[in-house]
């Protein structure tokens, strides 16, 4: 989240797209409702009425797979009648930088496609730049190829019609929404977007969430109380464990993950390290040597030194172009390339798409270590349904793991709050934490190599490690130490104590810190501010319900990212009845600023988007690698032949694998004409394998279940409550009908298109609830993140006679 | 000073924090459900079951969709009829607390005959109590009478994050429900107050009953 979850209260429109918010995050609901009882209009875009809708002001269905057609057509509404917010536009975005000759659109595809590759040339999408390398700016928005005039031009082929066609949102539906929201952009209105996988989950997922980027910074309303970009993370911790880099392309605090062609830190440093000659520009990303050297230093202690580059070397680098996302890994475990594997905290062989590929590809593994709460379809993928166990020669080792309330320690949630919880309970049995079971498997691991030697030892045998897990001392290391004796200010820490800011670390070798975001986190002064629980605040502070002495949150207790941009250039806060900061005359006021810099309007005033070298918002960019702007592509499996965008029907860079497991049905194949959208729901956490074990959970949502219209129902014969086959390309599941109102056909290109849903929190060790709906779904991914399709993907249903997966009760048994 | 309930459906996520933290609290076993075409599960109030949200859905003329949520329970009357009736043949097998006017079912339910069992659920004019054979008892929601008389809200209360539920003196909670009431209706004209005079358990209605459930109103 750019902002947070109290902070929602605050705005004066709430668009729920691509989330259903009161479902998954039934708390936050509480504060969407606080907005609601303020007179905000809370509106929900989603294939599915569901519980959010209920709540909503308005419930808008739309295609599952068409929200850049449906935000496009936004953007273009905010262009045509002047919504946007002109002085924000102007001073805190790059509207006004001129683009390259280079850059070109034609029908769907933008310049510097490479066709063999299925990728981009970036370099065609840069913008003209003068003798210091800066881009060109025309702030008068008269130049053809400014950001602005592009964006005007690219859009403006997203009218109400093509965008009505192609969703199945009647154009006075869309017509609601866009007034509605783009009402935010006067300088004292604030519209929130909450989003989560419904967004993501798409061979389009990262362009969604540029979209709505778009759409905030043209409204204005990044920065400000009520508004931002906010991702509503969804297990409690995925927000902090993606800061500690659970992913697979990046380092804790998001530092690049190494590659193979940066075979020094020099190297590292020299293409990690952004520069910029713009006086305004803050350039945050300048500082990364230092958290990088502070973050070697953590790992590896006194082994790392200037000379050995702090044990750069010791790290392992990525191949050139090599992806390691986990359907790679599968799809490498298919192919015989991978020898085994430990899965830990997740049940991928229920909620990874198109599990019958993913079931056998399992089995080739010659062995395979979990660990969990319960048995689940991957720790017990050796004996599914149709599978004789002993063909399977994997060799799996289950061990069992505490839950979370067996354990201490700290949950960063979505508003990136940093929140200290205690153990409860004893785990039982012989049932530890993660930590408890990796820290003893490293250090048996480190002996075996102290003993027996190895090819390369170093990067095990040098590591600065514990004998035994302690989560302070862990949370300690994260905020990271000076190591040697520094002056900060006036006052004097000793080497061992802890660093107060990241401001402080040092690319010198003299700090450590496990992750620079997490700096001043745990401080000398104020020990482990993860367990605050103080509710002062200034009156300022009350008005927009911050609570800066609560917990903390990352970067620096900064509540509000980019608030720079709440402010004129004055310093005076766009909306006076919400301030978050406000310049003083001599200092900031309110929320912690992005940095000390006076406001813009004085010398030494500094931009807003301080984390983009130039120090702007981005209308336009050359990050990702599927287009500089955001374009409509249909699913990979759509129910229509062409759409009017143009004639490119598919994303040309989205990711595939071409195993010949891999099916897809071909664009509007008659024998898959329905749409599948995929979701969890309330009672279930995910794929159900810690709640299908909570008995009064499973007896409020017991077994699978298709929703469909009532008129598909007609037409297919089947009513409420029958036994249903749902077919894809890859597979067959059996579901019960729950044929509702709340999902209805759509006008689809002048075509009727049925929509059904299905949620994923069933698999076959519960039994017969159900088998896992990822049956259905398939592997193509968004290139930038390689974040599967599972939103949407295109099906058959017919009337299923003779249940062999669920179990009905005994009066309606033949 | 009698203790009293709002449930503000206009508020309702239907999370059921509450249908399931009333089993917890109560030690309550799971029936063995089955998907039958509807969220609504268990289907009915049961032995073990206090609390239940109920789930109705609607297409309105102009093509909208209503989802109402009913988070349905014992409505505690403030003069309870199912103790008269159970008077006249068990006394004592239904009483109500005088400090919190809560509604409880005793153990002397199991001396009611089958006829009593009748009488007692046909009186209830919100089909609330339910026969568990096993034990003989009558039983149904008891407003968390040990947490109240510990002076905490109800299991129900306590879990609802949206604020539909609220506990308090019932002189505020009729306070409240009347300005919530007055709230309600700017977004839902015919919204109304079930029966507030004549219950501790008063709940919020955005239309009429039958949108929701035939017993969630008597008036």
């Amino acid at each position: 989240m750019t902002n947070h979850w109290i902070d929602i209260k605050n705005a004066d429109a709430v668009l729920i797209m691509g989330s259903n918010a009161a479902e998954h995050h039934p708390v936050c609901f509480k504060w969407v409702m606080k907005a609601k009882d303020n007179g905000a209009c809370i509106m929900h875009v989603d294939p599915k009425f569901s519980r959010t809708s209920a709540r909503c002001d308005f419930h808008v269905p739309l295609r599952s797979g068409t929200d850049i057609a449906f935000l496009g057509g936004m953007i273009n509404y905010i262009l045509n009648t002047g919504t946007w917010f002109a002085d924000y536009v102007l001073n805190y975005t790059n509207a006004s930088f001129i683009v390259g000759e280079g850059y070109s659109f034609d029908n769907g595809l933008f310049s510097g496609y490479d066709p063999a590759r299925r990728a981009y040339d970036r370099k065609k999408w840069d913008f003209e730049r003068g003798p210091d390398g800066e881009p060109l700016q025309d702030m008068s928005l008269r130049h053809e190829r400014c950001v602005f005039n592009l964006l005007k031009k690219h859009y403006s082929r997203y009218t109400l019609d093509k965008v009505s066609a192609v969703t199945g949102v009647p154009p006075e539906m869309l017509l609601r929404v866009y007034k509605t929201f783009c009402a935010t952009g006067k300088p004292d209105k604030a519209g929130t977007i909450l989003y989560a996988l419904g967004w993501t989950q798409h061979t389009v997922g990262a362009q969604n969430i540029r979209a709505s980027a778009i759409i905030q910074l043209l409204l204005g309303n990044i920065g400000n109380a009520g508004g931002g970009i906010n991702a509503l993370r969804g297990e409690p911790n995925v927000q902090g464990s993606t800061d500690h880099a659970l992913l697979y392309d990046n380092l804790p605090g998001y530092l690049p993950l190494p590659r193979a062609d940066w075979q020094t830190l020099a190297d590292f440093n020299s293409v990690n390290t952004p520069a910029t000659a713009l006086k305004k520009s803050i350039n945050w990303s300048v500082n990364r040597p230092k958290y990088f050297t502070s973050l070697l230093k953590g790992w590896f202690g006194k082994e790392a030194t200037p000379e050995n580059e702090y044990c750069y070397s010791l790290l392992p680098k990525g191949d050139d172009g090599a992806n390691y996302s986990y359907l790679e890994m599968m799809e490498k475990a298919n192919n015989g390339e991978m020898k085994g594997g430990i899965i830990f905290g997740v049940n991928p062989m229920g909620s990874f798409p198109d599990v019958n590929k993913m079931r056998p590809a399992l089995d080739k593994l010659d062995w395979l270590v979990c660990a969990e709460l319960h048995h689940s379809e991957t720790t017990d993928n050796w004996r599914r349904p149709g599978v004789d166990p002993k063909s399977v020669k994997t060799e799996v080792f289950l061990l069992p793991s505490a839950h979370r309330i067996e354990k201490a320690g700290s949950i960063s949630n979505s508003g990136r709050w940093i929140l200290w919880f205690d153990k409860a309970v004893e785990p039982e049995g012989e049932a530890r934490n993660f930590a408890d079971i990796f820290v003893p498997l490293l250090n048996r691991i480190r002996n075996m190599y102290k003993m027996d030697g190895g090819v390369f030892p170093d990067p095990l045998l040098k590591l600065n490690w514990t004998e035994k897990f302690d989560p302070e001392e862990w949370a300690r290391r994260i905020n990271g130490f000076f190591l040697k004796d520094t002056k900060v200010g006036d006052k004097k820490y000793r080497a061992g104590d802890l660093v107060p800011s990241f401001v402080n670390l040092k690319d010198d070798g003299t700090t450590s810190s496990l992750n620079w975001l997490y700096t001043g986190s745990y401080t000398q002064e104020d020990g482990n501010k993860a367990k605050r629980r103080n509710p002062e605040q200034t009156p300022m502070q009350a008005k927009i319900g911050l609570y800066p002495n609560w917990s903390w949150c990352w970067p620096v207790n900064r509540r509000i990212l980019y608030n720079r941009a709440s402010v004129n250039a004055e310093g005076q806060p766009y909306n006076p009845q919400k301030p978050v900061i406000e310049w003083d005359g001599s200092k900031w006021v309110g929320d912690v600023p992005d940095g000390p810099w006076p406001p813009m309007a004085l010398d030494e005033g500094k931009l807003p988007f301080i984390m983009n070298s130039d120090g702007y918002g981005r209308l336009y960019g050359d990050i990702l690698l599927d287009g500089p702007f955001p374009e409509h592509y249909e699913p990979v499996e759509t129910p229509v032949s062409h759409h009017p965008f143009s004639d490119q029907l598919r994303s040309p860079v989205f990711r595939f694998f071409t195993s010949d497991m891999n099916k897809f049905a071909a664009a509007a194949d008659e024998r898959y004409p329905i749409v599948l959208t995929t979701y969890g729901m309330t009672e279930h956490w995910c794929g159900g394998g810690e709640t299908r074990h909570v008995p009064d959970l499973l007896e409020a949502e017991p077994q699978l279940y298709i929703e469909m219209s009532h008129q598909l129902a007609d037409e297919k014969g089947i009513k409420n409550g029958d036994g249903v086959l749902i077919e894809s390309a890859r597979g067959k599941v059996e579901a019960i009908a729950m044929v509702t109102v709340r999902l209805r056909p759509l006008k689809v290109m002048g075509k009727t298109i049925h929509l059904v849903g299905m949620p994923f929190a069933w698999g076959w060790t519960t039994p017969m609830c159900g088998d896992s709906t990822n049956r259905l779904t398939l592997t193509a991914c968004d290139p930038n993140t390689s974040i599967p399709e599972l939103k949407a993907c295109c099906v058959n249903v017919s009337k299923c006679e003779k249940l062999t997966e669920i179990d009905r009760p005994k009066k309606d048994q033949k | 000073m009698s203790k009293a309930i709002l449930i503000d459906t206009t508020r309702c996520t239907a999370c059921r924090g509450c249908q399931v933290g009333c089993k917890q609290w109560h030690n309550l076993p799971a029936n063995r459900t089955y998907q039958m075409g509807t969220h609504q599960n268990p289907p009915d109030l049961n032995p073990f079951n206090f609390k239940l949200v109920r789930f109705n859905e609607h297409e309105q003329k102009d093509g909208t969709v209503v989802w109402n949520f009913f988070p349905d329970q014992c409505r505690h009357c403030v003069t309870p009829i199912c103790k008269d009736v159970a008077d006249m043949a068990v006394p004592g097998a239904i009483i109500q607390q005088p400090e919190t006017g809560i509604v409880l079912f005793t153990e002397k339910t199991a001396l009611l005959s089958p006829e009593d069992v009748k009488a007692v659920t046909d009186a209830c004019p919100y089909n609330i109590p339910r026969y568990n054979p096993q034990t003989r008892l009558l039983v149904k929601c008891d407003m968390c009478v040990d947490r109240v008389n510990a002076g905490l809200p109800p299991i129900c209360v306590q879990t609802c994050p949206t604020g539909c539920m609220v506990f308090g003196n019932r002189e505020e909670i009729l306070d409240l429900a009347r300005k919530r009431l007055d709230y309600a209706r700017q977004r839902h004209p015919k919204a109304f107050l079930c029966d507030a005079e004549d219950v501790n358990v008063i709940f919020l209605l955005a239309e009429d009953k039958k949108y929701y459930y035939k017993y969630a109103s008597f008036a």
